[in-house]
């Protein structure tokens, strides 16, 4: 399974034709403490950039944005009572936003791989 | 000490600092904060000449002067005491938001110790500059350092400055000599809790914060918790909440105009204030109450059941305290009584909420 990172901070692991997507410890960092995330319906689609779900700090909300296009399939309602998860395990099995189906697989190339990401950041 | 920097006002100033503001506002509330509030606009308006008036007199004409563009009881306050106030405009809106307070001497009196925002630092000054005819100077002492100690622990901490001002009263400030010279201790603050906010040299300023902060009763916080704890405690932030078109009485701060200033009418904006207060205002400043988790920010339209708009949020947030959102806003007067139901309109969602009393977190202020 390998795990590609956006610019806008989510990562998307790839098993299949199913994507699960989060956001990155660098971005619940900088975020801070994660009170409220809102998240999409299940059988909602949508194109690689939309807006598809909210993390709300105490002080600002941020949109999350669809790494890739395609179909939303499961979304983690465990983020939804307990939001700090996000800032806990960004990354882990836990902290997972949504899975979705993916409709275009070589959106995937053009994201970064972790090293690219480190040096992103860093940046 | 690993605090995240943003610009406020042309300031670099700490947002956080790496527990992050939820444990920040939190060890406020049970403990004592320490936030630099340097960017403040701290200083003392003084007759220049007062050869020949007695302390009292000299002290009523520096409060009848200034009192010229506020609504405040200057004239009426206490030695050593200190008032919340807004400095208005021609039609009674509201400049800044400020302190007002008079010093505790007699060879002090015809003096104030004002404190006004950051932001509203330049044209205040210009504004008291102009007053009095030549006989008034502003010393400006906003190149010092401004230190707000806050929190339930501050009373023991603020010893280590010197013990006699753990015994002032809230709303009262004196000059205190201090291992780092001397400094002017203020009972007061913008948390809701008992604490005090400090003038101190800039050259001190360091060595001050650093003794303070040794007492493992007191941690820095940085303007993200200041901001959510003021906004529990139900305290206006220009800018946001307060602005040139809204008025004392929209604003719900009828209080800081005292009855002599009422009837005497004699300051910017009375005719519509007067009328306010005589027949209410058309808007109102509220505390909202949400019946579910998802926080509104500054910005978000208000509407009544029926879906017409009504108001706006001036502050909105979510409040560690409580751990539910919490927000501020203005509406039509008819929809500001408690109890009133009313909707978010969040990201094109109508979500519930209802009209609450503020603060939302009671207040725990020194009582002497």
């Amino acid at each position: 399974m390998s795990v590609k990172f956006t610019k806008d901070h989510e990562w998307v692991a790839v098993e299949g034709d199913i994507a699960t997507i989060g956001i990155s410890a660098f971005a619940a960092e900088q975020l801070g403490d994660v009170v409220y995330v809102e998240l999409p319906a299940v059988g909602k689609n949508f194109n690689q950039g939309d807006a598809m779900a909210v993390v709300e700090s105490v002080k600002a909300a941020s949109d999350v944005y669809a790494p890739v296009s395609g179909e939303i399939v499961e979304v983690n309602d465990a983020l939804v009572d307990a939001p700090q998860i996000v800032n806990e395990c960004g990354i882990g099995p836990e902290g997972w936003f949504v899975k979705m189906k993916l409709s275009d697989q070589s959106q995937l190339d053009a994201l970064m791989d972790l090293a690219a990401y480190k040096i992103f950041v860093e940046s | 000490m690993g605090g995240k920097m943003v610009e406020f006002a042309g300031y670099n100033m700490p947002v956080q600092f790496p527990e992050g503001v939820v444990k920040e506002h939190l060890w406020t509330r049970e403990n004592a904060g320490l936030f630099d509030v340097s960017h403040m606009g701290p200083a003392f308006f003084r007759l220049i000449e007062k050869a020949g008036l007695a302390p009292e007199a000299a002290h009523i004409e520096i409060a009848k002067i200034i009192e010229q563009v506020l609504p405040c009881d200057v004239q009426g306050l206490k030695r050593g005491q200190i008032r919340y106030t807004c400095l208005l405009n021609l039609d009674g809106g509201i400049i800044d938001d400020m302190m007002v307070a008079r010093p505790l001497n007699d060879d002090e009196q015809g003096s104030l110790y004002v404190v006004v925002n950051a932001g509203g630092k330049e044209v205040d000054f210009s504004i008291f500059n102009e007053l009095g005819e030549g006989n008034v100077t502003v010393d400006r002492w906003d190149e010092n350092a401004l230190i707000a100690l806050q929190g339930p622990k501050a009373k023991d901490a603020i010893k280590a400055l010197n013990p006699n001002a753990a015994d002032l009263g809230f709303m009262n400030y004196a000059k205190f000599e201090t291992p780092f010279g001397d400094a002017i201790i203020a009972r007061s603050g913008y948390t809701g809790e008992d604490g005090f906010e400090i003038l101190v040299m800039k050259e001190y300023a360091v060595a001050l914060c650093a003794q303070l902060l040794s007492n493992e009763n007191v941690k820095p916080i940085g303007l993200g918790a200041r901001d959510s704890l003021r906004l529990e405690a139900g305290l206006c932030l220009y800018g946001h909440d307060l602005d040139e078109t809204i008025s004392p009485i929209e604003a719900g701060l009828a209080w800081t105009i005292q009855k002599c200033r009422r009837e005497r009418a004699n300051f910017p904006g009375a005719s519509r204030i007067l009328n306010e207060i005589a027949n209410k205002p058309s808007r109102k400043r509220i505390g909202i109450e949400f019946l579910d988790r998802a926080p509104a920010r500054e910005g978000t339209i208000i509407q009544n059941q029926n879906g017409d708009d009504i108001g706006i949020v001036t502050s909105g947030g979510f409040s560690p305290s409580l751990n539910v959102p919490i927000a501020m806003g203005y509406v039509a007067t008819e929809f500001a009584a408690i109890g009133t139901q009313i909707r978010l309109m969040v990201r094109g969602t109508a979500r519930d909420a209802r009209v609450c009393a503020m603060p939302f977190v009671p207040h725990n202020y020194f009582k002497s």
